[in-house]
């Protein structure tokens, strides 16, 4: 009986499989490309434990001796402490500085009463958004030029002569985070503001007749409603704490900044694709990278604990 | 007006006031920088620097614009850039929406592992070198092919039309045409799509817009000149050659670095703006986009 009906269950599951032959052909190009450039190369990822020869391959390289022979060559060099510090320190100053700007501008559109208006602010506000890293970058670089630029005027009015920015390592952390918040706080802004759509409009009639203010709303309803948006975005962020954006800090580098912008990605991408230490740079990386997941999940970890948010 | 029992309360309208004067003043942070870009493109480049322009252009001119012409490397990288573009967003589509279409289905037989598969891929990567081992082992290094077919599959696109399509395609839809005999493919290529021209576009648009502006890829995979994007020409314009022609002093110094960012003004307008152009009249599109991701993020 009971082996009659694992038959029969066995059999719908066959039956339910043929008949999702179709949905399997929809999956299958992206299932091979994910399986060759993502799973591919996490396989690749042995190389950081062995003396890598592009001759010999992956499989034939002989193993370093010691295995983390590489690994401790980096936790050795100076750069180890200065990509280390400047990594979180530019990420951590983006993440505190970044974070209540979106939240700030969602809650203006969101008072915003003429609808004309609010269309404006948010196209206008998105804008930036959609400059490349590179233009961008070559924009910062146009306007803070002391001779030509927008810096050089700014500080003409007061008849005073424009630092060189862009030459001053102690200048670099807060140009690349707040040029980011210039780029980036309106289009960051919009799932705050789809968070503040969804709230049912009768809260806020509520308490319009119990005599709240506009200011008050905001407090009590907007503000508590946002959190939760806030704490699952501030929890991706975390798992990128490591992963400050290359091509940005990269293209932002010169000789007179470089102690102050040389994080691990882009040591990575110099010593693995610039002088070919394959097996070294992917050790950097490899230890990068369980950096960024371990502080997701203990970041995740707290969160489900404070306030029941959490990734899954 | 009719007056309701709630009346607006003076604090109410002085708090709008303030909301609207903060509104005005970052409308002036956002756009006077670019306003500036643009005059300063069509001035007189002595002027530029003497701070005669800040609100109109002074000694009007045109000669970034017509050095920019000649500089036939940045019109090789906008058509390469546009090739990249057109056929990195079809190819790109043609690969998720698919998969998330298929994902969606909560009759997919191993749906919780297949998730997990894609899922699992945003948070840990083999990292730069491996994977550009893997793009040399295949041969695809320093073709075109690399700028458009190994790195197409977006997870946050996926799984954002995965949102799509199971919130807004109805079950009963896909009862109804089983009963009839219709299998999933054709489900998929006649109902299916044909409903989510929204998700599509908003899809095309992000992909189309993030190929234009990408230039990673081109550093680390591409090194034939003629297979270069735009943005890669534009950075040698706009960064690499600030730091060589910046050296040296003297008049003439001075005046070669001001003709070259003229160009450079010149350079930044003409690449930014096609999209800034066209994105205000799509701008509706790209915000669903974020509020259909937004709401099982």
């Amino acid at each position: 009986m009971s082996k009659a009906s694992s038959n029969a269950r066995t059999a719908r599951f066959f039956h339910r499989l043929r008949a999702s032959t179709g949905l399997y052909l929809l999956l299958l190009p992206s299932f091979i490309l994910v399986l060759i450039f993502a799973y591919r190369p996490m396989y690749g990822v042995v190389i950081a434990f062995k003396d890598f020869k592009p001759a010999l391959g992956i499989a034939q390289s002989p193993w370093a001796q010691p295995l983390i022979k590489h690994f401790l060559k980096f936790f050795n060099t100076y750069q180890f402490s200065l990509t280390l510090k400047n990594t979180l320190a530019l990420s951590f100053y983006s993440l505190l500085a970044g974070f209540p700007f979106p939240i700030a501008v969602a809650l203006a559109i969101n008072q915003m009463r003429a609808k004309k208006f609010q269309l404006f602010y948010q196209t206008v506000s998105y804008l930036p958004h959609f400059i490349s890293t590179v233009v961008m970058v070559g924009l910062i670089i146009l306007w803070l030029s002391p001779g030509n630029g927008l810096i050089g005027q700014l500080y003409g009015i007061f008849n005073a002569k424009a630092p060189n920015l862009m030459g001053m390592k102690s200048a670099f952390s807060s140009v690349y985070v707040w040029s980011d918040i210039w780029q980036h706080t309106g289009w960051n802004s919009i799932i705050y503001f789809a968070a503040l759509s969804s709230i049912d409009p009768t809260l806020y009639e509520a308490a319009t007749v119990d005599g709240a203010s506009r200011w008050q709303k905001i407090r009590y309803i907007d503000l508590p409603l946002l959190m939760s948006t806030a704490m699952i975005l501030l929890i991706l962020s975390a798992g990128n704490i490591m992963n400050v954006a290359f091509e940005k800090v990269f293209l932002m580098q010169n000789q007179a900044n470089l102690s102050a912008s040389e994080v691990i990605s882009t040591y990575v991408y110099k010593t693995g694709i610039t002088q070919t230490q394959y097996s070294y740079s992917a050790a950097v990386n490899f230890f990068n990278t369980l950096c960024n997941l371990s502080l997701l999940i203990a970041v995740n970890q707290v969160s489900k604990r404070l306030s029941n948010n959490s990734l899954w | 007006m009719k007056k309701s029992g709630v009346r607006i309360s003076r604090s109410d309208s002085a708090f709008a006031a303030i909301v609207y004067l903060l509104a005005a003043i970052s409308i002036i942070i956002i756009i006077y920088p670019l306003y500036f870009i643009i005059i300063a493109s069509v001035s007189e480049p002595s002027a530029v620097s003497n701070g005669k322009v800040w609100l109109f252009p002074h000694g009007f001119t045109t000669d970034g614009y017509k050095a920019l012409l000649q500089y036939s490397a940045i019109w090789l990288g906008y058509r390469n850039t546009i090739f990249y573009a057109a056929a990195g967003t079809a190819w790109a589509l043609a690969v998720n929406i698919p998969a998330a279409y298929a994902l969606s289905r909560k009759d997919l037989p191993f749906r919780m592992p297949l998730n997990f598969y894609y899922l699992f891929v945003m948070f840990f990567s083999g990292g730069l070198i491996p994977t550009y081992l893997v793009v040399k082992d295949l041969g695809l290094f320093d073709t075109w092919l690399v700028m458009i077919v190994p790195f197409s599959v977006s997870i946050y696109n996926v799984i954002v039309a995965r949102t799509f399509f199971s919130t807004s395609i109805p079950a009963d839809l896909l009862d109804a045409a089983q009963i009839d005999g219709c299998g999933n493919l054709r489900f998929f290529f006649s109902i299916v799509l044909p409903l989510s021209k929204a998700i599509i576009s908003v899809l095309a648009l992000w992909t189309a817009v993030g190929i234009w502006n990408s230039y990673f890829n081109a550093l680390i995979y591409l090194q034939d000149k003629a297979k270069m994007p735009m943005q890669i020409i534009l950075r040698n314009i706009l960064i690499t050659n600030q730091m060589t022609s910046a050296m040296g002093t003297g008049e003439a110094a001075q005046v070669a670095l001001r003709q070259a960012n003229l160009i450079r003004y010149a350079a930044i307008i003409a690449s930014t703006a096609p999209i800034m152009c066209f994105y205000p009249f799509v701008q509706k599109h790209f915000n669903q986009g974020v509020m259909i991701g937004a709401v099982k993020g």
